[in-house]
């Protein structure tokens, strides 16, 4: 299942056409993240500030999805958050196409590779923030796979 | 040997919400792109397909699954091991045709509509039409060109999702080389 899964996340991105892809991956992200932030967070007391937000995303959220917790959270507390997880789920399959040919180290390589597919959960993850009342830009970095990073800008 | 109830290997699982909702997300972004629901229908089920050829990799892979020796074992195959391997529902084959090129898979429950209500507007939208170009790709991957499609679907009122299944062609194998080179 998990296999269908990533099968299904990719060849979406692969299908999709032209520039809008990112575009509409991370729309689709935000649909489901906000579903799902719906129905996880229904037996939560509420949630009264950011960081409890953060940390609900941290801890239950991210168990829901991904079956782990983040490992690794760091903030400036001016806003910004940056969740990173070693192990990465969705990314754990994603290889290199090729031998670099211009030039360019194999991990810049890859990770320009994996940023389509960090498209999704990037939505997912914007989606449930939105829903929990954090309005919020969030970008993916996955220079180093499988672990990845989210970073959290808090726009008030 | 026949393909009778075999242990399901198991797969690394995953939250099956999560599968729903993005699927359903999928489909909401298609149906916004495309406007046109003839169209999603055909790329929903050229998503299967190549989905389903990857798939069969994997299936292969993990089942120890012997060859097929007819078209009517493979139904049996993709009904009892295929989708409870991927999908956690299993499937009946039913209504042979008499030249046993045809069949139906009757499934009573498919995660990818969980929660799903479809609206009067898209009474033409086929949902489910992922799977059956998951179930065209991977069959055809191992030599038989088949044509699926669904007849009956829960989403419209039916009492089950029924997929029918006909044989087009069954091709042998053929080597892209030759033996003396």
């Amino acid at each position: 299942m998990d296999l269908l899964f990533t099968e299904a996340v990719q060849f979406f991105s692969e299908q999709h056409y032209g520039p809008a892809a990112g575009a509409a991956l991370q729309a689709v992200g935000v649909r489901v993240g906000r579903q799902l932030a719906e129905r996880y967070s229904r037996d939560k007391p509420r949630l009264g500030d950011t960081l409890e937000v953060i940390k609900f995303i941290c801890k239950d959220f991210w168990l829901a999805v991904f079956k782990k917790q983040v490992d690794n959270l760091k903030t400036n507390h001016r806003g910004i958050y940056m969740l990173q997880d070693n192990n990465f789920r969705w990314l754990l399959r994603v290889a290199p196409a090729a031998a670099p040919t211009d030039g360019s180290s194999p991990s810049e390589q890859l990770a320009a590779a994996a940023a389509p597919y960090l498209e999704l959960p990037c939505g997912i993850i914007r989606g449930a923030l939105t829903h929990l009342g954090l309005n919020c830009t969030v970008e993916g970095d996955a220079r180093s796979l499988p672990s990845c990073s989210f970073t959290i800008k808090i726009v008030s | 040997m026949p393909p009778g109830p075999r242990p399901v290997p198991q797969l690394e699982q995953i939250n099956a919400e999560i599968f729903t909702l993005t699927y359903g997300s999928i489909v909401r972004q298609l149906i916004a792109d495309f406007e046109d629901l003839d169209e999603v229908n055909k790329q929903l089920e050229k998503m299967g397909y190549n989905i389903g050829v990857r798939l069969v990799d994997e299936f292969l892979a993990k089942s120890k699954q012997g060859r097929c020796s007819s078209f009517r074992e493979a139904a049996e195959v993709v009904a009892r091991q295929a989708l409870p391997m991927f999908l956690n529902v299993s499937a009946a084959v039913t209504n042979w045709s008499a030249d046993g090129t045809e069949c139906s898979l009757v499934l009573t429950d498919n995660p990818l509509a969980d929660f799903v209500e479809l609206p009067d507007e898209y009474r033409s939208l086929r949902y489910s039409n992922l799977l059956p170009g998951v179930i065209r790709g991977g069959l055809e991957m191992v030599n038989m060109e088949v044509d699926c499609r669904f007849v009956q679907d829960m989403l419209k009122g039916a009492d089950c999702y029924e997929l029918r299944l006909r044989l087009k062609e069954h091709k042998d194998e053929q080597y892209p080389f030759k033996d003396d080179d």
